[in-house]
């Protein structure tokens, strides 16, 4: 009845990659490609909703994120956005490395990466374990220590709610997040690692005046937006070990490299959240 | 050939999946973002009142913008996929700009330092605590 | 026969074979691990019916209830004056939305039947990515789970709209029901996001743009509405259940926050969501009433416009539903003159199709009688959500039964007869047997009725200021509600006909041939049920609803394509 199947090419001969309803290549990979960008624009709207809460927020209550930013660390904070910035970097070259064949770059950049997220969340415990050590969470249990280093907060200034007595800080090394609980007229001796020393002694003052109501909404966004962005942090991980894990097994070449593309996209769009976490957090003037 | 609407014939040939970007680019821009981070993180020391802000959105947006261009290699790819980028960004600018209206618009009955505080308050379903 | 070397229709027509989707492989493990589109289509058919069903049962149930003025199940007596008595009917409306709406109404046309069809309306022979297909059904699955879990444990009561400050105070059950929903949004993704790229990957060469089924068109449209806006549901599930656990103060103004920024958040996605429940069965007008009025559609670009203009000027209308509720004013007028622009593509829609059946050969089978339900039910739904686009107007019915009547005529008169007609038209595609059509008329006819004595009584008590969402009235209502109840239970009767019908069909219906209808478009060029690969070469592309050729053929009990040679 009819002629033989119109495929210009012979099933048996396609690539082992070449899934059965695409007819090419290259058709396989800008399906993915398309895919994986709709897929990062859900992402990004994902967090617009928190974008947008944060810029709601702190356009009615700006003095709450002056004051409770000050608890922030600046320092780790750039330094979590030079890891990433870095991972970056040694994502993209694995995507180059896969599509050039060079299976011994792609492992070693992909492994890089690996342990630049894993930094990049080691870095987050430390910040969180000292906002928890000082008791700087959110809603109810908002229960903060001494006011953040940088502020003026008159010792006599109604403060709504009573705190327990500061306890004693121990120092166990050089990036460690703590608070000062001497007045803040002798200045933050904050928590700078030693080689970041040089800080003026005593740096301007950005708080004068009692502690503003309702601080604990800020650490509420804190806590939801870097946690949701720790998550994905974790997730892209996962995928970067699975891509890892297939490219020492020799899976990827200049013919088939778009996991390790597609992996790469939502590994950017991680670094691209935290490109504008950083600033809307940390470096609030 | 079986081949299906969206495809240029000479991209056809599937051993040129994607462009590959010279490791030399990868590694100048990284170097911007560096830059860039350092830039910011200074500016934010100086005092400028509202421009804090948008002079700290502007440098986001430019290390964004080098991220999705040359990281991404939105700049090689098919135009297509820039528009669905720029599109997805316009609805998150149609959120946040409308809501913010809303928001701003009630703001002048916001008594600073009114907003009762946690402790201080009693519902029908307990303190607020 | 023909040479024209892309001719699938071979003389005899296309044979009914025995290996199709259906007898490919079998067993248990072939439909739970299958990554044909075409079983994943079946498997959220079922589910949906099945859901559905448990929707129903609730709105049975709420309509028994308001029987009577003081309430016929739960009401108040000498010894229980307690208004928490009439806490069950909370839970029932709150159930009954959520049900119908995530686990029926987004999922119905798209995931059940543009699943089913759309690979084959692009000669293709699956969707671009079958895998996360499968995902898709299995999220929508887990989430209903969750959703069950929920109604089991302590069901929500804080209407589907899960308003705050109450649904962060309620002791019902709101993380597991949230979860649930939350879940089922990245099932609704995946499948965007598959709809997407399979419609601009895998048209086959000749269907460039112009071209693309009416069908394609509004499910692209839903797809792009998918994609945006269920990921900002997403985000205000996320903060709802962390504002529960951890009283993170976003939304509560004793911590902080603010609880009209939780409306804006949740219409954000949710007025885009009625456009995803009601942009596919409009595509299945076009498809219907092309195919059953022997006509090209009237205006085809104008139609395919129209499903976009929809999804985009629909994200610019949410504040419509807080009109009343603490918006400020420059937003209301912004809102109310965005709503009354997006009436206009639907406007420009049921015009074509009008014009489409004006002077055509109409043939009244059971999809167009459908189809003509949608047109009436659909112009009235349509017309009131004006009444309520006006700001007057609308803050006097807000929250009434007004609001009621005009939102099911919309989407039970609208989304949901054109599911049932759509059903009706590839049913023989998907079962590869016919039911039988006097019997499926009566049904359309039932359901016609029971829908109109069910709603319209609705708008006029709404205008007398009936509220919504009350378990109890005022005894000037009685005969509208009563009315209204009687009302749903004929769309019961009329329903369980309908399914009955179908259920006859899948036992003694006759086999169906490859086109019983004289459909233009590709999934009529294949066998009934089609086989696994769909095609065994792509099918030639012509223009979507191009006549040319489609004649009945007695011995195949069908219509075909004659190539003309």
């Amino acid at each position: 009845m009819t002629e033989p199947a119109a495929h210009a090419q012979d099933p048996r001969s396609d690539p082992w990659h070449l899934a059965h309803h695409f007819t090419t290549p290259r058709q396989q990979f800008d399906s993915g490609k398309l895919g994986i960008w709709l897929f990062l624009a859900t992402e990004i709207l994902l967090f617009s909703g928190l974008f947008c809460a944060y810029a709601v927020f702190r356009a009615n209550h700006p003095e709450v994120f002056v004051y409770a930013h000050l608890y922030l660390s600046k320092p780790l904070g750039a330094l979590n956005t030079l890891i990433l910035i870095f991972s970056s970097f040694t994502m993209a070259s694995a995507v180059r490395a896969a599509q050039l064949g060079q299976t011994r770059w792609l492992v070693r950049l992909l492994a890089v990466t690996l342990v630049c997220a894993g930094a990049f969340l080691c870095v987050k415990f430390i910040e969180y374990k000292a906002k928890w050590e000082e008791g700087l969470l959110t809603g109810a249990r908002y229960r903060p220590e001494a006011p953040p280093p940088g502020a003026d907060v008159p010792k006599e200034a109604a403060i709504p709610r009573a705190r327990p007595a500061p306890k004693p800080a121990p120092v166990d090394g050089l990036l460690v997040e703590r608070s000062t609980i001497a007045p803040a007229a002798v200045g933050p001796s904050g928590l700078a690692p030693a080689w970041l020393a040089g800080e003026p002694a005593h740096p301007p003052l950005e708080w004068r005046g009692p502690e503003p109501y309702n601080v604990q909404v800020f650490f509420s966004f804190y806590f939801v937006m870097t946690g949701l962005h720790g998550i994905h942090v974790l997730g892209g991980m996962a995928a970067i070990g699975w891509v890892l894990v297939r490219a020492r097994r020799g899976e990827f070449g200049p013919q088939y490299f778009s996991p390790v593309d597609f992996t790469g996209l939502y590994w950017h769009l991680v670094d691209l959240i935290w490109i504008f976490l950083f600033p809307l957090l940390y470096l609030i003037t | 050939m079986a081949s299906y609407s969206g495809v240029e014939p000479a991209a056809a040939d599937s051993s040129h999946l994607g462009h590959v970007v010279p490791l030399g680019v990868l590694a100048a821009v990284w170097g911007a973002l560096v830059a860039l981070t350092v830039l910011t993180v200074a500016a934010a020391g100086v005092d400028l009142g509202n421009l804090n802000l948008y002079i700290a959105l502007a440098i986001a947006g430019v290390k964004a913008a080098l991220v999705v261009l040359y990281f991404m290699h939105l700049r090689y790819d098919r135009p297509f996929l820039l528009v669905v980028f720029l599109g997805c960004l316009a609805f998150v600018v149609l959120f946040i700009s409308l809501a913010m209206t809303d928001a701003r618009a009630y703001a002048p009955s916001l008594v600073p330092g009114q907003a009762p505080s946690m402790k201080d308050v009693h519902t029908p379903f307990g303190t607020g605590d | 026969m023909t040479m024209t070397g892309l001719d699938t229709t071979p003389p005899g027509g296309i044979p009914h074979r025995e290996d199709n989707y259906l007898t490919h492989r079998r067993g248990i493990a072939s439909w739970l691990f299958t990554l044909d589109h075409k079983r994943i289509g079946v498997m959220y058919l079922v589910t949906v019916l099945a859901a559905f069903l448990l929707g129903g049962i609730f709105a049975l149930l709420m309509r028994t209830q308001l029987l009577r003025p003081e309430g016929l199940l739960f009401h108040m007596t000498p010894d229980n004056q307690d208004l928490a008595v009439y806490r069950p009917f909370n839970q029932l409306f709150t159930l009954h939305g959520v049900v119908m709406i995530f686990l029926v109404l987004i999922p119905g046309t798209p995931a059940a039947l543009g699943n089913f069809v759309l690979p084959l309306m692009l000669g293709a022979k699956d969707v671009a990515f079958p895998r996360l297909n499968l995902w898709s059904y299995y999220l929508f699955v887990a989430g209903a789970v969750l959703a069950v879990v929920s109604i089991l444990v302590n069901a929500v009561d804080t209407g589907w709209t899960f308003y705050t400050p109450y649904s962060t105070q309620t002791s019902g059950a709101v993380i597991p029901l949230v979860a649930g929903a939350f879940v089922i949004g990245f099932s609704s993704i995946f499948t965007g996001i598959n709809f997407i790229v399979s419609i601009h990957k895998l048209r086959p060469a000749g269907m460039k743009w112009d071209r693309v089924p009416l069908f394609l068109w509004g499910l692209y449209a839903t797809a792009v509405i998918q994609v945006v806006a269920t990921p900002v549901l997403g985000m205000t599930l996320l903060l709802l259940i962390v504002e529960r656990l951890f009283h993170v103060g976003i939304f509560n103004s004793y911590y902080g926050g603010d609880p009209v920024l939780f409306q804006h958040f949740f219409w954000f996605y949710s007025h885009p969501a009625v456009y995803i429940m009601i942009l596919p069965a409009m595509g299945v007008m076009s498809e219907v009433i092309a195919t059953f009025c022997r006509r090209d559609i009237f205006g085809y670009r104008f139609v395919a416009a129209s499903s976009v203009a929809i999804a985009l000027i629909g994200f610019l209308v949410w504040g419509h539903h807080m009109f009343p509720n603490g918006q400020s004013g420059a937003l209301d007028a912004i809102f109310s003159v965005m709503t009354m622009l997006v009436a206009i593509p639907s406007g420009v829609k049921v015009w074509n199709w009008l014009a489409t059946m004006y002077k055509g050969s109409i043939v009244l089978q059971a999809p167009m009688c459908y189809a003509l339900c949608f047109l009436f039910l659909f112009a009235i739904g349509g017309l009131t959500g004006l009444w309520l686009a006006s700001l007057v107007t609308n803050f006097h019915v807000h929250d009434t039964y007004f609001v009621v009547a005009h939102f099911h005529y919309v989407m039970i008169g609208g989304a949901l007869f054109m599911f049932i007609g759509g059903l009706h038209y590839w049913w023989p595609k998907i079962t590869g047997r016919m039911y039988n059509e006097t019997v499926a008329r009566i049904g359309c006819l039932l359901l016609f009725a029971g829908f109109n004595l069910t709603f319209f009584p609705q708008f006029i008590m709404g205008t007398h200021g009936m509220p919504r969402r009350s378990a109890s009235y005022m005894p000037m209502f009685e005969l509208y509600h009563v009315l209204s109840s009687e009302g749903a239970l004929l769309q019961f009767l009329a329903l369980l006909l309908i399914a009955g019908c179908f259920v006859y069909s899948l036992c003694r219906g006759r086999k169906a041939p490859a086109n019983p209808w004289g459909g233009t478009t590709l999934e009529w060029a294949c066998p009934s049920p089609p086989p696994h690969d769909n095609f065994d070469r792509p099918p030639p592309v012509g223009r979507p609803y191009d006549r040319a050729g489609i004649a009945w053929n007695d011995a195949l009990g069908g219509y075909e394509r004659k190539e003309k040679s």
